[in-house]
């Protein structure tokens, strides 16, 4: 093209984005949206968090104490005080468990004498990275090992709520992204078996989609899940749960994927490229899916929050993960009834992280939707 | 008109069999059946479980009869009001579920009826004010709304109920009228009780409203016609109301087939939380001890409610949009 470009074309200087490809636009229409790249960057670290829980959590989320429970959180401090002035160091000031003298309730005070120094990868609760790497350094943790530190606080057990949270990101998370996965690989195949079909399979299909997305889904995962054996182990059960969630999921992506696919069978490029006599593979795989991708890509993005409620919604009610296993969801399960939450609001804290995930996965899908489309301005 | 919802009747019919025979399968799934959790149940206390017992119950119930034998029966029952009996209660389901369904649809509905009434305006006012700062807080509100799932929600606003206000925002009833019979005054109490479960379902259904509402709208404010009525001398409020609102409200109708769904479902889960006398908290008692036709008839009404959510959005639009009658 650019050899047989008229007059007017020559004259003026081509500017980078004339030849820039469209993965380069879609990012550059991607970086104009702040929130966006600010979902990107929270999403990022938290699939960091997740897959380096081990070293991110600063105890192991099992370790429980009866001497420590319900500790409550600790701020970290940066400015110490001792002997000699002043220094910048983090530490937390740590609590003691006191009786009340008239109502002889256990409390815990603040011990203001001896802050906890805080450092970064300090040597602390063994474990083994991904079951493999046996080591033992923690980001970040007391100083003196056997000190304790309580970000968000502890449990009923007296076990790190933080370091729970961060294992919990581990299932919440990859459940997510697993779910679309085969929300998707469903999708593609019955979207893909109604538009190579067309007529009574896509009809066929098409009613099947309507009638599973006009189900209440909470009460049809909860029969799905109720159904599950009980005496499952967990890892079996994790991969369950994960396909009960797509069963009801896939529905939305398949819609996407068709009505993109149809709305851009009539575009003119498309018809171009039939009428200089492509292929019908070449037209789908040349000129087709590389115009999909960025949308499917989009509503995947847009996809994994609805995902991530439907874990932590079932694990919560009981029918999802169980404890031993840990995710967002069987974590706010302990924060169930009124009491429990007045006397330790800190069992809120996965439900936080609930919330940041999803937003961040929303702003970042939103964000990539937009410079997904060509026509946006 | 007539004839319209009458075909519209019609098409829900192969529908509900076919939701009927998707719940059956549903709770017929789980290994084993109510005799087995019994016996489970009796062992795990100490007792001696007896199998002909057992056999007994499997014969007076039905559950030994082949799958499609069983399902007739449940279908027949249902045909004529009869739900089947409870095993865990001990009663007939239609006494157990009454109430709740009627609660549930309630607060359904309630929870829609506000949902458009917030959506609605506060949608038409971001997109008409797109830049003012309103709009961003409401933009962003709205996201949060999304992102923050319901039972959180209410989980939080217990918290905030009995730290600051030191109630319990539980249930739907006072003590004095939670087992009453139906009078003025508890319906009152109803009311009072209905707006926290109400506030919480409502918001993320109000949330994508509102972003509908405010991208339909847009679309229309710069079509050529909105310039022609401008032209014309209409105020700026006439105008509005008038055509692009008439024309952005048509999305916003159907939308209903879904919303509606979706507030049963999460309906189910926030009356588990705050202990509402609705569908939710006996659908999953049943289901959890495999009390098959109280799950199965809960399962049926819920997805059928669903079914009248399209029905009544479908009747609506029809009656914005002549073409939609005639095609």
């Amino acid at each position: 093209m650019s050899t047989q470009t008229s007059g007017a074309d020559a004259i003026r200087p081509a500017r980078a984005l004339d030849t820039a490809s469209e993965a380069r636009l879609v990012w550059l229409r991607f970086g104009r949206h702040k929130l966006a790249v600010l979902g990107l960057a929270i999403v990022a670290l938290l699939y960091l968090m997740a897959i380096f829980a081990e070293m991110a959590a600063p105890f192991d989320p099992d370790h429980s104490n009866a001497r420590l429970v319900f500790h409550p959180p600790q701020a970290i401090h940066l400015i110490d005080h001792d002997d000699d002035g002043w220094h910048l160091r983090p530490t937390v000031i740590p609590y003691r468990l006191a009786r009340d003298k008239v109502t002889l309730a256990a409390t815990y005070v603040q011990d203001g004498e001896h802050h906890t120094r805080l450092r970064f990868f300090v040597h602390g609760d063994p474990y083994r990275l991904w079951t493999l790497i046996p080591m033992d350094i923690h980001l970040i943790g007391p100083a003196e090992p056997g000190q304790t530190m309580f970000l968000f606080g502890a449990d009923r057990q007296g076990r790190d709520v933080l370091s729970r949270i961060i294992y919990g990101a581990r299932a919440s998370l990859s459940i997510g992204l697993l779910g679309v996965a085969n929300s998707l690989l469903l999708g593609i195949v019955f979207g893909g078996l109604s538009g190579y079909f067309g007529g009574r399979v896509d009809w066929f299909v098409q009613r099947t989609i309507e009638f599973i997305i006009s189900l209440p889904t909470i009460p049809i995962w909860l029969a799905l899940a109720a159904a599950l054996p009980k005496d499952m182990s967990p890892l079996v059960k994790y991969f369950c749960i994960t396909v009960i969630i797509s069963l009801i999921g896939w529905t939305e992506l398949a819609r996407v994927v068709r009505g993109r696919f149809l709305a851009l069978r009539s575009e003119s490029f498309v018809t171009a490229a039939m009428l200089d006599g492509c292929s019908r593979r070449r037209i789908i795989f040349r000129h087709m899916l590389p115009a999909l991708t960025s949308h499917i890509i989009a509503s995947v993005t847009l996809a994994i929050p609805a995902m991530i409620l439907a874990e932590t919604a079932l694990s919560f009610l009981g029918v999802g993960l169980q404890p031993p296993a840990i995710s967002w969801g069987a974590l706010l399960k302990e924060a169930q009834n009124v009491e429990s939450i007045a006397a330790a609001p800190w069992l809120l804290l996965p439900g936080a992280a609930v919330a940041l995930t999803v937003l961040a996965l929303n702003f970042l899908g939103d964000g990539l939707r937009d410079a997904a489309d060509p026509h946006g301005h | 008109m007539g004839r319209f919802i009458a075909r519209r009747l019609m098409g829900m019919v192969p529908f509900i069999l076919l939701v009927s025979i998707t719940v059956f399968l549903l709770i017929k799934l789980a290994p084993g059946d109510f005799a087995s959790n019994y016996a489970a149940s009796l062992a795990a206390s100490g007792e001696t479980v007896d199998d002909s017992m057992l056999a007994d119950m499997r014969q007076r119930y039905g559950l030994d009869q082949p799958l499609i034998v069983q399902y007739w029966d449940w279908m027949r029952g249902v045909l004529q009001g009869d739900f089947g009996y409870s095993f865990q209660w001990q009663q007939p389901v239609v006494s157990l579920i009454g109430e709740r369904i009627g609660l549930t649809l309630v607060l359904s509905v309630s929870t829609l009826l506000f949902t458009w009434a917030v959506a609605l305006p506060i949608g038409v006012y971001s997109a008409v004010r797109r830049y003012s700062v309103g709009a961003y807080l409401v933009t962003l509100i709205g996201f949060v709304g999304l992102a923050i799932p319901g039972f959180l929600m209410a989980l939080i606003l217990m918290f905030v109920g009995v730290s600051v206000f030191h109630t319990d925002v539980g249930g739907l009833f006072s003590a004095p009228y939670a087992n009453a019979p139906w009078s003025w005054a508890r319906v009152v109490d109803l009311a009072q009780h209905m707006w926290v479960p109400m506030v919480i379902l409502g918001t993320s259904g109000a949330a994508s409203l509102i972003r509908i509402m405010r991208a339909n709208l847009l679309d229309q404010l710069n079509q050529p016609y909105v310039d022609t009525a401008r032209a014309k001398g209409l105020s700026e409020f006439t105008l509005l109301v008038r055509y692009p609102i008439r024309v952005a409200l048509n999305p916003f109708v159907s939308t209903l087939g879904f919303i509606l769904p979706q507030l049963v479902s999460g309906s189910v889960i926030i009356s588990i939380v705050l202990n509402l006398p609705t569908a939710g908290p006996l659908l999953l008692q049943a289901l959890l001890g495999q009390d098959q036709y109280l799950a199965g008839a809960f399962l049926l009404l819920l997805c059928s409610l669903t079914v009248l959510g399209t029905l009544i959005s479908d009747i609506l639009l029809a009656l914005l949009d002549p073409r939609i009658r005639y095609q």
